[in-house]
């Protein structure tokens, strides 16, 4: 692979250029990352910040008024019973995936790259679905009785029905937020310590210091802690796989033409990783920019992702046609009838910006140009973030807004309380993430040191990069 | 006051790995290596046994996924026995999903738990926080630690032992009163 940065030096064990550019040894990562931790408070913080908290308070008070008032206040009517909620729920758990699969199954496959960005993107995972968790609460109407989805005993002697999806997907995506934890907060431990043990006042380093535990790097613990943290990827692989694959359900269990589809599952996961390592690529721009992490988080970071996005874009693209095609040689009429009904109907709207957004923008990515331009990145990064919303509302809205009985058919016009749920849940989600990049280490900064080439015990002090031909040349000599 | 230990700075992994296999070699049995992250093969280098946590995480795993079926098989079976659009009671293919979740749970709690059982985490005490020079272990600095408690340990053999493996600065660390 060429690199990408002329000034980067030649990693002599893994045999390709370094992962961390600018030569740095262990206390300057130490530095770059916990600076911002440690420092002023930055103007532009607060910019971020209050705008997310009044966005916060818009959540509360439109969740306020839905319990006072009861669902009626959304834009739902009689065919269309799911609409934004749904969509909304879907759309923030499909953001969390990307950060599983950076944390876990690019840690099973070995790619060192993650260690740059594993940190946010797990914190994005945990905060996405505390996002996505809100809105299957509040949208079943009477809140009060919400523990009904839980195996919990009651006077009633009243069970859940184990053998329906939804309740599935209650198990799935809380036990996923609670594994996503742990598996972040074990990764956290020894940053942590370092936290406590740079601290500059006696209460930073006993909140510090009572999250870390008392770790002490001890080689002893670190085994344990190896097998732990390989273990948890392990488990979080086939978790995270069947937490969309479980959503999907949702819908492919029903018979509802549009949703009855066995594609689903598969589909569902590549959205959804296509959709979590925009938001990654979203914020990361933003963080690497405001923290001076660029020798940390580099362009080829992007270009990795940029990569991603563009095989899971194709994959969702492939999806959609195929849909289509079954559609047709199903010889169903209602199954023809939907999808034609959703790419020309009175939602063809919808359709052709989830199309433009999710298929045909991304492809501009077989382009290294476009895969190392941040600003391309970054707008590209918002355009599928909006078309892999409006892929859940195609999915959810066009399917429903047709009945079987065209007496039944109706067209779903939003609220300004379904506004307001939207809007609410990104407050609530970069309210969390602005108090995270203030107060705890945004990179992973003992496993980046894991990465830099001086961290191998057999490693030789650094070489300065040799040009190829000449390594060529060496290695022929031997 | 009692001695707790030696306490050795190295400067770079690779000082730490011959160092510890030095120490390993000279038979010491109760010491440690500090680093702030995981070194590359140094259990190896410690002559350190394989972890056992991987036999917790599989009990509890399998528990958790036990626990999930027969709580699903006891409500539709016995406690709550429902019929729910024609699906027989034990519908065992609709009971995947759940088992395999708290499958899942349980190897994730038992993995983060197990560690810290293993470790004898959380201590927020330890003679080794009395060091001034030990902060620097989640820094950049690389440390070996051999503990009074070790039947081998004699204070000046043990310094005189890291001094020879490259040790940087080698002091002696007291135990907490």
């Amino acid at each position: 692979m060429a690199p990408i940065d002329e000034n980067d030096r030649y990693d002599p064990v893994a045999g390709r250029p370094t992962l961390i550019l600018g030569g740095h040894d262990f206390h300057a990562i130490t530095e770059a990352v916990a600076r911002p931790v440690e420092g002023k408070t930055p103007l532009a913080w607060w910019f971020c910040f209050l705008p997310s908290v009044a966005l916060l308070g818009l959540l509360g008070v439109a969740v306020s008024w839905l319990f006072w008032e009861g669902i009626g206040v959304w834009g739902l009517n009689v065919p269309v019973g799911w609409a934004w909620d749904i969509t909304n729920f879907v759309f923030w758990v499909g953001i969390g995936h990307a950060g599983t699969l950076i944390s876990a199954i690019l840690f099973l496959f070995r790619q060192k790259w993650r260690t740059s960005i594993n940190r946010s993107a797990e914190a994005m995972t945990i905060f996405a679905v505390m996002c996505a968790l809100i809105f299957p609460g509040i949208h079943v109407g009477r809140v009060w009785v919400a523990y009904f989805m839980f195996p919990i005993p009651n006077q009633m002697g009243m069970w859940p029905n184990f053998r329906s999806p939804l309740l599935w997907d209650v198990f799935a995506v809380s036990i996923y937020g609670s594994v996503s934890a742990l598996f972040w907060y074990v990764g956290l431990i020894p940053d942590l310590a370092t936290m406590r043990d740079r601290a500059n006042t006696v209460l930073r380093q006993r909140v510090y210091g009572f999250f870390a535990l008392g770790w002490r790097g001890s080689n002893r613990h670190w085994q344990h802690y190896e097998v732990a943290y390989l273990t948890l990827a392990g488990l979080a692989t086939p978790l995270v796989l069947s937490v969309h694959s479980i959503v999907s359900m949702d819908f492919a269990v029903s018979q509802i033409p549009g949703w009855h589809t066995t594609i689903f599952p598969p589909y569902f996961v590549a959205g959804a990783i296509f959709s979590g390592f925009a938001m990654v690529i979203t914020l990361m721009v933003i963080c690497r920019s405001a923290f001076g992490l660029s020798d940390i988080i580099t362009l080829r970071h992007f270009d990795y992702m940029a990569k991603i996005i563009l095989v899971t874009g194709t994959m969702v693209g492939y999806a959609y046609g195929m849909e289509f095609f079954i559609a047709w040689y199903s010889g169903s009429p209602y199954e023809l009838f939907t999808f034609t009904n959703r790419a020309m109907g009175p939602y063809a709207w919808a359709y052709w910006t989830m199309i433009s957004c999710n298929v045909i923008s991304p492809q501009v990515f077989w382009f290294k140009k476009a895969r190392t331009s941040i600003p391309i990145l970054f707008v590209m990064s918002i355009f599928v973030n909006i078309g892999m919303w409006f892929e859940r509302f195609v999915i959810i809205v066009t399917s429903l807004h047709r009945d079987f009985l065209p007496s039944a058919w109706s067209y779903f016009r939003p609220t300004v309380w379904d506004v307001s749920c939207l809007l609410g849940s990104f407050g609530l989600f970069f309210t969390m993430f602005c108090l995270f990049v203030r107060f705890l280490p945004i990179v992973a900064t003992a496993e980046v040191k894991t990465v830099l080439p001086q961290a191998d015990p057999h490693a030789h002090p650094l070489p300065e990069r040799t040009p190829v031909g000449d390594r060529l040349a060496e290695e022929g000599a031997h | 006051m009692a001695t707790f230990g030696v306490l050795a700075e190295f400067k770079s992994p690779a000082d730490l790995y011959r160092a510890c296999e030095r120490v390993r070699d000279a038979g010491y049995t109760r010491w440690d290596a500090h680093s702030p992250f995981p070194v590359h093969g140094l259990e190896g280098a410690m002559g350190m046994k394989r972890s056992k946590l991987p036999w917790i995480i599989l009990v509890m795993a399998l528990g958790g996924a036990a626990t999930g079926f027969l709580l699903q098989t006891w409500v539709h079976s016995m406690a709550y026995p429902l019929t729910i659009s024609g699906k027989p009671h034990f519908a065992w293919p609709a009971y995947v999903p759940i088992t395999f979740e708290l499958g899942v749970l349980g190897g994730a709690l038992a993995a983060v738990f197990g560690m810290f059982g293993l470790n004898q985490l959380p201590r927020h005490h330890h003679p080794l926080f009395e060091s001034a020079r030990f902060a620097r272990f989640s820094d950049d600095a690389f440390f070996i630690s051999i503990e009074a408690v070790d039947p081998m340990f004699d204070a000046a053999a043990a310094s005189k032992l890291l001094h020879g493996a490259g040790a940087s600065h080698v002091e002696i660390v007291e135990d907490l009163p």
